[in-house]
């Protein structure tokens, strides 16, 4: 039986980016990804490095998200510097676009709100005459946006292919197909999977494996409730640079496709299209950028978030089996950066980062006083 | 570098850059420029690397000309009309400009 330093369920973004970071101290790590048949939220994801919004109502996580931003630069360089592979990480600022008065006024509150809570991201409100300077495409349904200074985008297809060749260079294995089917606590601590016939031993263990973890967790204390939430996102030929911008709805990838989504769908593990959606995200995008409308679709999908019931992460250590960790959030790209140089060296080293309490599952366990 | 199989009359006349091209009723753009010897049909947006058609059959978009002012047309999914004017599509398409934008500037 082949036995690591740290073994962590799930092939994503979340567990890709963990292993790597872990790898990178010197850990020996192996990734165990399911195959095709698991959602892969990871293949579907939209792109977004995205701090102005991430945290409202929970100052941990805003910082968490502001905390990632800062140091994505590093895992980029990092990442091209081991393979080669330029994730097109660019950090131009984000602008949350409003298409009238009543949400311009809701928005406003909104960044005002989080900046009592949780300080300065830098985010503020410019008006239609800034948002037309700084994007001379935008229609003239928009009245104005919020704009966040440190917010970017980036190739998540490119970054979830890096984190894996980065791993496999650094020594770690890369082990797709594996349905991990039960874990046991080993004597002495540590652990040990069953994937099928195989068996795989381990000091520590991450479980990230998006939805699939709600059924991993509990086999050592851990909960996870997570569900799907539809996102349907369609991709248009590539265009001339229009955007630099990152924005919530339309993003501009670096060789020139656009895409446009941001819609939210609760219709359990459904991960298709409906011509409907589509339309809605058609109509919204064309009244911001009515100039899209000649511009051919080339593909569309659907993809399914990972959301805990209140939308914020879980970071949880088991109290039962102490080296078993939880990570979970919907935020898969914008937190690579904290998850790979953050993390995953406070998981090698047993305890989650200082504060992390908050993002504890108990906090859905409060008992009726 | 391709040949017609059947020797029937090229009566249609349309344009390729400037240039006349003869076709056959019910060409595509694409079988008539090939036909004409044409071997590059588009730069490609991120390098400009020349492309020419590859399935003919509208599923893998190297084919895309600009037709009569329209930009990333499928060349193999279009017939030819008398008098159509095809250029090479250089690089993306750009946004539709937008009236209002124009305007500002």
């Amino acid at each position: 039986m082949k036995a690591y330093d740290l073994i962590v369920i799930g092939g994503g973004l979340v567990g890709g980016a963990i292993a790597w970071g872990a790898a990178r101290q010197g850990a020996s790590v192996a990734l165990l990804d399911e195959g095709d048949v698991a959602y892969r939220a990871a293949r579907g994801n939209f792109g977004l490095v995205w701090v102005q919004s991430k945290g409202a109502g929970m100052p941990p996580y805003a910082h968490w998200s502001r905390r990632s931003s800062e140091v994505w630069p590093q895992l980029a360089a990092a990442l091209l510097q081991a393979t080669e592979l330029d994730v097109a990480l660019r950090q131009p600022g984000g602008l949350h676009f409003c298409l009238n008065d009543a949400e311009l006024e809701a928005r406003a509150e909104m960044i005002q709100r989080m900046h009592n809570e949780s300080g300065g991201s830098g985010t503020r409100m410019v008006g239609r005459a800034e948002m037309k300077a700084m994007v001379p495409a935008i229609g003239d349904g928009v009245v104005g946006a919020s704009y966040c200074p440190i917010d970017g985008h980036a190739n998540p297809l490119k970054l979830l292919r890096a984190l894996h060749a980065a791993l496999l260079k650094l020594g770690g294995a890369y082990l797709p197909g594996r349905t991990v089917d039960a874990i046991a606590g080993g004597e002495g601590g540590g652990f040990t999977l069953q994937a099928g016939a195989e068996r795989f031993a381990c000091a520590k263990l991450v479980i990230a494996a998006g939805l699939g973890s709600r059924k991993l967790a509990p086999m050592v204390g851990l909960d996870m409730p997570v569900t799907p939430l539809r996102g349907q996102i369609i991709v248009t030929e590539r265009m001339r640079p229009f955007l630099d911008y990152a924005t919530h709805v339309v993003r501009q990838t670096d060789e020139g496709s656009v895409l446009l989504g941001d819609s939210q769908e609760d219709v359990g593990f459904d991960n298709g299209t409906t011509v409907p959606v589509m339309q809605d995200i058609a109509a919204r995008n064309l009244v911001m950028f009515p100039g899209l409308k000649d511009a051919n679709i080339v593909r569309v999908w659907g993809a399914l978030r990972v959301m805990t019931p209140d939308g914020y992460p879980i970071y949880e250590q088991s109290r039962t089996h102490p080296g078993a960790f939880a990570a979970t959030c919907h935020s898969g790209v914008t937190l690579a950066g904290a998850h790979a140089l953050e993390l995953a060296p406070a998981i090698l080293a047993g305890a989650l980062p200082s504060g992390f309490d908050v993002f504890s599952s108990r906090r859905f366990h409060v008992q009726a006083a | 570098m391709f040949r017609r199989l059947e020797d029937a009359r090229a009566d249609i006349s349309f344009s390729f850059e400037g240039r006349e091209v003869t076709a056959r009723p019910g060409d595509s753009v694409a079988a008539a420029l090939l036909a004409a010897g044409l071997r590059s049909f588009r730069a490609t947006p991120v390098s400009g690397a020349p492309r020419a058609p590859w399935c003919m059959m509208g599923a893998c978009f190297d084919c895309l000309v600009e037709i009569d002012g329209v930009a990333s047309r499928q060349a193999c999914m279009t017939q030819v009309a008398p008098g159509m004017r095809v250029r090479r599509q250089r690089g993306a398409k750009a946004l539709e400009s937008d009236p209002a934008a124009e305007t500002a500037a």
